[in-house]
């Protein structure tokens, strides 16, 4: 069983993002950069799934610039057989990320596309679902446990009422959920070796695939400053001031 | 207690400011050591030490070791033999080791890199494997064949680790008091037998071996420094073919109880006819030693250096959350009932203080670690040389500064959290217990002074000096017309000069009068050291301005903010050193006769 795995590059975690003045996006020159901590959580599952002898090859997927193959080497330090980068100046939104993803299936032929449930950048929490709707294969989203049995993938997903339980049949999509599992720590030779592992290269063109926008973005802004609070002397008051602000 | 690697100063400083991959390529192999390679070590290295190793350190503190005196062993705390084996999981005992050992070959600048992240999250666990590094190198250049291939690949897998053994009971810096005697035996080993105390990580059980690295006299040795040899002797018996066999007569007979590194083991160790094995020459063992300890010295340096970056950390949040009175200007958060107490000047020249500290320290580390680097693996034996007189000038000096700032710093961390400082739950004060350790072992401050003044200046012709002063020459008339850093390359061009001068007023004193070498000494250190942290911040300042920059506005202007403070408020007390070595011997000599009764 084959299974590929979506690794994004993003801003890492800890950076403090600040709107640009101009309102025309934010300052991340020179920000780090890191794997989308939900697509890291994607990768931990599928290389159990090989440890656990369930598959037999975990391909990484990255989609962006040249130094995105920064995040696919961390894929391969993770463990990760080979990695793939889809290179593109251009921006990435869920749609063309996930006309990509339909075009490596059709040539990788995996039994599972397991991708984060959403980026930290955009949080669009799209690109799995139209995945799924373009390779007409049944998907299980926000999985916060997966059991692979034979052509079968069990997935409990996290869904506003509780726990919901899926089964699905392979080839499947599934977008994991933050509790599925802690990814491992990188061991130091795993590192060095992944300078050796294969890796390849396909310009997005070559997909006859085009970056383009499908979302039209007019302007940046950050969030309103948090005002100053006032004490309200008793329940009336406060039910009075909230009419008044038009919020009851 | 919280801690963060600040991997984005670490990576500034060696790449953008000593270029350190445009150095590695010079070196065999070292076209391997690309910048994303070790970007990518250095972030799992982070996350290692901010997640596993950092939560024990307060365990470590409150749990500490345990002697058994039935068994005469030492069981260190819980969490740390946890942390140690998914140290050794996670293959990092192997990263600076020679690939022919099994280990990972990454440069020694790296490794220092790393080790600093170390010393931040846990002190007193990183003493474990610091000696292990110690002794891999003492192996490395006077081992036999043998030694090194049964030795050097279980210390770099972490399934041994190494200790250094030179103190005993009335023979502590003056070396040439040492007792331990050696055996020689018919099957070529010897018998080591006598008593060594304040042995780090003598005994313990996180390894499954102990090697020892012991001074002691042959009987026929000559007395003083020059009848001293070098023996290594493991806990379990080790045969030449690499088999480990009994129990060697080598023991914990206790532990001390200390101020503060409570979770590293300083052990008394006897030494009953306990099997060894020369290493290097005959009366030779203290040239061979000194291997070891340069590595320890600048090691112990890494050490002050990681507690002030941590203790600024935890300082620096607090000063931000606590609100106590108003900014003297008026409030700064009028919807709070009082202002942080980050607003007030005196805080932040106490945070200042160490953040200039840490930042000027790590440069000084990563610049020495490149120097070895260079000494140990540069093709061109005129580079080694260089590098080699330059390293031998500056470990005393960053060694002793970086310890008895991290003493000031991390006292500064306890005052800025007030009462809390003093209180153990807030971690501060361990800081300030682990770091007072640092400027007494592996040769004191006092040693150390000595040792940059009397031996690498007035012995060696000051041939270090000279190498650093001409590079800081080069620097200032190169940056002469940069106008953004104009005046702090003025005055580290006034600076190097009056070094210059002071050097010259010592040696002509010390012509007359000997004593004027340990009068000055410390003084002098301490001017070498401020001056020296100048040089490196000017550098790092040149380095955010240039055209070719690529990091972020926030940092650039963070790094001018604090080379500016570094001028303006601690490069001064250069005048008070200044002064100090210019009063000569008397007033520490004949002058105070009288008051010393």
């Amino acid at each position: 069983m084959k299974i590929l795995v979506g690794l994004k590059r993003v801003v890492d975690y800890t950076v403090r993002v600040q709107v640009k003045p101009d309102g025309s996006g934010v300052a991340i020159d020179g920000a780090k950069m890191s794997v989308n901590p939900f697509d890291e959580i994607a990768l931990e599952e599928a290389l159990r799934l090989r440890e656990a002898g369930k598959a037999s090859e975990v391909v990484v997927v990255s989609i962006g610039v040249a130094a995105c193959m920064q995040q696919i080497d961390t894929g391969l330090a993770m463990g990760a057989n080979r990695g793939i980068l889809v290179k593109t100046e251009g921006a990435i939104q869920p749609l063309t990320a996930a006309r990509v993803f339909a075009k490596l299936c059709a040539k990788e032929q995996p039994d599972l596309v397991i991708l984060g449930k959403q980026a930290i950048d955009d949080d669009a929490n799209q690109t799995a679902q139209m995945l799924a709707a373009l390779l007409d294969q049944p998907q299980a989203t926000f999985a916060s446990k997966v059991e692979v049995d034979g052509n079968v993938a069990r997935v409990t997903r996290e869904v506003d009422a509780g726990l919901e339980t899926l089964e699905v049949d392979l080839p499947a999509v599934l977008s994991v959920d933050l509790r599925l599992n802690t990814p491992r720590f990188i061991k130091l030779p795993d590192i060095m070796k992944a300078k050796s592992k294969p890796r390849e290269t396909i310009e997005l063109a070559s997909l006859g695939i085009e970056s383009g926008d499908h979302l039209a973005t007019t302007q940046h802004a950050p969030p309103p400053k948090r005002q100053k609070g006032v004490i309200v002397k008793d329940v009336p008051e406060l039910i009075a001031a909230l009419k008044a602000k038009g919020l009851l | 207690m919280k801690y963060t690697a600040p991997q984005t100063d670490m990576r500034f400083v060696l790449f953008d400011v000593f270029e350190a991959t445009a150095l590695y390529a010079a070196l065999p192999g070292g076209e391997q050591h690309g910048r994303e390679l070790i970007e990518a070590i250095l972030e799992e290295g982070a996350k290692f030490c901010e997640q596993v190793l950092a939560p024990t350190n307060a365990i470590g503190d409150s749990e500490g070791c345990h002697y058994d005196q039935a068994s005469q062993s030492v069981t260190t705390p819980k969490a740390f033999r946890e942390a140690y084996d998914r140290f050794v999981e996670g293959g990092w005992t192997g990263l600076c080791g020679d690939p022919a050992y099994g280990g990972q070959g990454m440069p020694e600048s790296v490794g220092y890199v790393f080790k600093e992240m170390i010393e931040s999250a846990n002190v007193a666990w990183g003493t474990y494997p610091l000696l292990s590094a110690g002794a891999v190198d003492a192996l490395t250049h006077h081992g036999e064949q043998w030694q090194r291939e049964v030795f050097i690949p279980r210390i770099l897998s972490g399934d041994w680790t190494g200790t250094m053994c030179l103190t005993e009971p009335h023979c502590g810096s003056d070396l040439g008091l040492l007792r331990t005697r050696a055996e020689p035996t018919a099957d070529g080993s010897y018998r080591i037998s006598g008593t060594k105390i304040f042995i780090t990580a003598g005994d313990h059980d996180l390894s499954k071996n102990i090697v020892h690295l012991v001074l002691a006299r042959l009987p026929d040795a000559p007395a003083g420094t020059r009848g001293i040899s070098m023996f290594i002797v493991p806990k379990y018996q080790v045969a030449r073919d690499g088999s480990v066999g009994e129990r060697n007569p080598v023991a914990a007979g206790s532990i001390e109880h200390k101020m503060g590194l409570k979770g590293s083991a300083t052990c008394v160790m006897n030494f009953d006819g306990a099997e060894g094995f020369m290493i290097g020459q005959p009366n030779r063992g203290l040239a061979a030693m000194f291997t070891m300890m340069n590595t320890a010295r600048l090691g112990v340096g890494v050490q002050g250096l990681g507690l002030i970056e941590v203790s600024h950390q935890n300082a620096l949040a607090y000063a931000k959350d606590r609100l106590q009175m108003r900014s003297l200007s008026g409030p700064k958060r009028p919807d709070k009932p009082a202002d942080p107490i980050i607003v007030h000047p005196d805080v932040r020249r106490m945070l200042m203080t160490q953040k200039a500290c840490a930042e000027a320290g790590r440069a000084l580390c990563i610049y020495s670690a490149l120097q070895v680097d260079l000494v140990s693996r540069h093709p061109d034996a005129s580079v080694r040389q260089r590098a080699d007189e330059l390293l031998s000038f500056l470990t005393p000096i960053s060694k002793a500064m970086l310890t008895e700032l991290a003493i000031e710093c991390t006292s500064h961390g306890v005052q800025i959290l007030g009462g809390h400082g003093y209180i153990h739950e807030w971690g501060l004060e361990q800081f300030l217990r682990d770091a007072r350790i640092t400027s007494i072992y592996e040769g004191t401050t006092q040693i150390q002074a000595l040792d940059l003044l009397g031996r690498k200046i007035m012995g060696q012709q000051a041939v270090g000096l000279r190498h650093f002063l001409g590079e800081i020459g080069s620097f200032c008339t190169a940056q002469a017309a940069n106008a953004v850093i104009a005046p702090w390359v003025t005055s580290v061009a006034r600076h190097a000069q009056d070094w210059e001068v002071l050097t010259r007023e010592i040696g002509t004193r010390a012509a007359q009068n000997a004593e004027e070498i340990g009068a000055a000494a410390v003084d002098y250190l301490f001017y070498s050291g401020y001056v020296s942290f100048a040089y490196l911040l000017a550098r790092e300042a040149e380095a955010v301005t240039r055209a070719s920059y690529t990091g972020t506005a926030e940092f650039r202007d963070a790094k001018l903010a604090t080379v500016g403070f570094y001028f303006d408020r601690l490069l001064p007390r250069t005048l008070t050193h200044a002064a100090g070595v210019r009063a000569g011997a008397a007033s520490l000599t004949t002058a105070v006769e009288a008051a010393l009764v």
